[in-house]
């Protein structure tokens, strides 16, 4: 029997199986053994990081063309006709979140090694990062939406636990419960949606959904009902407008964190799960709607409020809740794999972003405004070099990656919602604006800081350029894997993704390809906007020498700007004030009055009964047996009588 | 008629015991009176063919229980007429209650249907085979049983009998 | 031994006199204040219920009764052991067998 279960577990163990597992062994070990391991554990963390970048190369080179490795592990749960089991579903879609998972994952993991070195929670930070690789493995991995509900909770966990990782200071406790509880609110949505699919679809798996939905009407409000609550289950991941304050308040986490969970991986988590859930998407019109207003608000949104942060890490956390809002608008006009491409790049170029600012904070002893940094390109060459190349990316200009990924998103956007497209050439404009601000006033002119500051500028340790160098290259390269049309008939990116887009483009019915010359000219509009914002960033803080005034100078509109249009102290005023109100007023009135009065009196009934009834007890032995007598020939009587 | 005789003598002999045994003054009278009355009702079992149960009444009761009772008294220097009086109401509760519960007994005896059976001539159910026989075969277990609640009863008497040591 | 005895004699008999010897039991528990009297008359009642079953064993012409019978010893026996070692442990302790003495268990 033991020797049953053991080779039952024997066949468990594939590649497959072995990504996800080194990273939870990873936490483990660093969980039990981080005071002995002490320093080694960083290196342990990202080792295990590293096998399991390098079997997901096994399976990414190895998976044959069209095949999908979908396999259960074990029946987990099972009712009636529905049967719940865990298992992993392995296809090119989750390939390339695996691929970017666990390959931006070794590299923040080697750079956290020495941007962490002096803290004192060290080892604690490692747990938590292979945790969340664990469980952002596990989100992309599974067959069904119920494993990626464990992943999707479990990414929201670790992201808590690595938001308040300076748990002593109480602001950033605040942060990490506020990205807890925005989160909740769209894993109440996602949950929802999972009960619909049980109920009405017999099953969460992947192919039991899609088989299913493809059998009910276009457009039915069941349909709809249910991508719209994933949607909202993608909101709060993703950070969408209603739920995105949580993004920039996320911040709050070592920076290394804020490139991985908050910029790269877990926070796409969103526009993979509506990837993954394609074809239900496609089958409900009316949500690809407002999936792409939702992200074209958010884009536009949160650009606009980049324009005036003055918080290195805060410009990057709007800028990274409008590219998202960028991605939601190419997954609701129905171009998953644009979506999808924009993933991978901004995955690159913003990790490369955060960890640049992460080695620019390092340099400057920890300070984070802007406003008190400037010419730092003289001192910090590779971080000046590497976060230019970023800034390029996200900018959109040619031939960096971000170029290519958001040419596809205007063009599509072009291709039918020509409002979309403006919309959305603005929130670019503003973005190339707000990034070459911050790019300027971090790295141009003179130095602004204190004379200490300046003393202690250096370049990071070769653990924190070297990932900046290797994301730099793929933050320039990784637009060559999808070309557009234009300049090559293949587009490999999009090539890959078909067959699991291939259904849904079949009932999305899209309108034809641009023509050359349109391409051409988009790709020049795009090109010319970028050029523009840059030299209106140069003419401001290069050639007019304008400096972001100090907070109580700000004025008018800009106010409203620079606090975020005041988003949180409404959500404040017209949520949390209510619900605070409403929980005094029930502690008052049903708490005290009612439940404790119940308590209290049963308590008191009970005491009361107790203290009377003993009286009864008068210790002699003699009556109690002429009682007992007595009691004796009245049942006898009573027998006698009935 | 020379049985019922014997019965009516037995009874008597064991009524007025029992009575005896409620009313004397001093304990060593009582325990003395109780082993009559046990006696005669050993004498009764005889009359009813229960040859084996009789001789273990007497080695139990009259032998084991009594004496250890007697010892009791010895021990406890209780052999005198020490006992406090209750008050005569007390007293005559008792003994009303007694009477009523002897009345309400025998009513429902009275009241009660009485099985059938023919008595028959003889019976050798209180032959030594046949208690034994039952008492083996059917009632094995019990009777194994009842040499742990001998040995609780053991150590619960060592125990409670015991001086504390302090 | 006589061979009619058991139809010369009517059972009820013996149920009357065990009655009569159980009630007498009862009035001893009652009327008494020493706890070894007590004792003594319950023994007296288990005598008499004793007497009942080896009667209805006798007229049913069924074993069993008298098998119960030596259980009924046997609970006696040891009841009386542990009884006895009480009232010993109560002497010590409060130098009498008066109930009306062990009231402490009350409010």
């Amino acid at each position: 029997m033991m020797m049953d279960n053991l080779l039952e577990l024997t066949k468990l163990i594939t590649p497959a199986t072995l990504v996800p597992l080194f990273p939870l062994m990873g936490f483990l070990i660093i969980a039990l053994f981080g005071k002995q391991l002490n320093h080694v554990s960083g290196w342990l963390a990202s080792a295990m990081i590293l096998v399991s970048f390098s079997l997901t190369c096994y399976l990414f080179l190895n998976l044959p063309d069209n095949k999908d490795l979908n396999f259960e592990l074990w029946q987990w749960m099972k009712w009636g006709n529905v049967t719940l089991s865990f298992g992993f579903l392995i296809d090119h879609l989750s390939l390339i979140m695996m691929l970017v998972i666990t390959g931006i994952g070794f590299l923040i993991h080697l750079y956290s090694i020495g941007y962490m070195h002096h803290d004192e929670g060290f080892s604690r930070f490692f747990s938590y990062l292979n945790l969340f690789i664990f469980f952002m493995l596990l989100l992309v991995m599974g067959n069904s939406y119920l494993i990626m509900f464990i992943g999707w909770e479990g990414v929201g966990l670790a992201s808590y636990l690595l938001i308040g990782f300076w748990f002593k200071n109480d602001a950033y406790n605040d942060a990490a419960k506020k990205a807890f509880i925005m989160n909740r609110i769209g894993d109440l949505g996602f949950l929802l949606a999972m009960f619909f699919m049980l109920f009405y679809f017999g099953g969460l798996d992947y192919l039991t959904i899609n088989e299913a939905a493809s059998g009910i009407e276009l457009g039915s409000m069941l349909i709809t009902a249910i991508t719209l609550l994933l949607f909202v289950g993608a909101m709060g991941k993703s950070a969408q407008i209603p739920l995105y304050t949580w993004l920039p308040d996320a911040m709050a986490g070592p920076t290394p964190v804020s490139a991985l969970i908050h910029a790269a991986t877990m926070v796409t988590a969103g526009i993979y799960m509506i990837a993954r859930s394609n074809i239900l998407f496609a089958m409900a019109p009316h949500t690809m709607d407002v999936v792409m207003w939702v992200g074209v608000a958010t884009s536009i949104f949160a650009a606009v409020i980049g324009m005036k942060q003055n918080d290195i890490k805060k410009v990057l956390a709007y800028s990274t809740v409008s590219q998202l809002g960028l991605m939601f608008a190419a997954l609701g006009m129905g171009a998953f794999e644009s979506g999808m491409f924009h993933v991978v790049t901004h995955a690159f170029f913003k990790a490369l972003l955060f960890l640049g600012a992460g080695s620019v904070i390092h340099a400057m002893s920890g300070e984070q405004d802007i406003r008190n940094m400037g010419g730092l390109a003289k001192s910090i060459r590779i971080t000046w070099g590497t976060f230019l190349i970023g800034t390029l990316a996200i900018s959109g200009i040619f031939p960096f990656s971000g170029f290519f990924s958001k040419d596809e998103i205007l063009a599509n956007a072009y291709n039918g919602h020509t409002l979309v497209w403006i919309l959305l050439s603005i929130s670019s404009m503003i973005t190339a604006f707000y990034m070459f601000r911050l790019f300027f006033l971090t790295f141009s002119k003179g130095f602004r800081g204190t004379e200490e500051q300046k003393s202690h500028l250096h370049e990071s340790p070769w653990t924190m350029t070297v990932p900046l160098l290797v994301l730099s290259i793929f933050a320039v390269l990784a637009g060559f894997w999808g070309l557009p049309a234009v300049l090559s008939d293949n587009h490999m990116f999009a090539n890959y993704l078909a067959p699991i887009f291939a259904e849904s483009k079949h009932i999305l019915t899209l309108h034809a390809h641009l023509d050359h010359p349109t391409e051409w000219m988009l790709m020049g509009i795009a090109t010319l906007a970028a050029l523009i914002s840059i030299g209106l960033a140069y003419h401001f803080y290069i050639k007019s020498n304008l400096l972001p005034e100090s907070d109580d100078e700000t004025k008018g509109i800009t106010k409203w700007v620079a606090n975020k249009f005041y988003v949180d102290e409404i959500y404040d005023k017209v949520f949390v004030r209510p619900i605070m109100l409403l929980s005094d007023l029930f502690y008052v009135l049903v708490d005290k009055l009612i439940i404790d009065l119940l308590v209290m009196a049963t308590a008191w009934i009970v005491g009361f009964t107790g203290r009377t009834m003993r009286l009864v007890q008068t210790g002699n032995t003699g009556l109690y047996l002429f009682l007992m007598v007595i009691g004796m020939m009245v049942f006898m009587f009573i027998q006698l009588v009935y | 008629m020379s049985s019922q005789l014997i019965f009516f003598i037995l009874a008597a002999l064991s009524i007025l015991s029992a009575l005896f045994v409620v009313f004397s003054k001093n304990p060593i009278y009582s325990v003395i009176w109780l082993i009559v009355c046990f006696f005669s009702i050993a004498g009764h079992y005889i009359i009813l063919n229960a040859q084996f149960l009789a001789i273990v009444h007497i080695i139990v009761y009259a032998g084991a229980i009594m004496v250890l009772m007697l010892f009791t008294v010895m021990l406890l220097n209780l052999n005198k007429a020490t006992e406090p009086h209750k008050p005569l109401l007390y007293k005559f509760a008792a003994m009303i209650s007694g009477g009523l519960m002897l009345l309400v007994l025998l009513a429902s005896m009275r009241s009660t249907e009485l099985g059938s059976y023919n008595a028959p001539a003889y019976t050798e159910s209180g032959y030594v085979q046949n208690v034994g026989m039952v008492l083996f075969t059917e009632f094995l277990l019990p009777f194994e049983m009842t040499s742990v609640l001998f040995i609780a009863a053991m150590i619960g008497a060592v125990v409670l009998a015991k001086k504390e040591v302090h | 031994m006589e061979s009619n005895i058991l139809q010369a004699n009517p059972q009820n008999w013996y149920l009357v006199l065990s009655t009569i010897l159980f009630s007498i039991g009862v009035m001893g528990v009652l009327m008494r204040r020493n706890a070894l009297i007590i004792l003594m008359c319950i023994e007296l009642m288990l005598n008499s219920v004793n007497l009942l079953l080896v009667s209805f064993s006798a007229y049913a012409g069924n074993s069993e009764g008298q098998v119960f019978v030596f259980f009924i010893m046997v609970v006696a026996a040891a009841e009386v052991a542990v009884g006895l070692a009480l009232l010993v442990s109560i002497y010590r302790n409060l130098a009498t067998t008066d109930i009306d003495v062990l009231s402490k268990l009350k409010w």
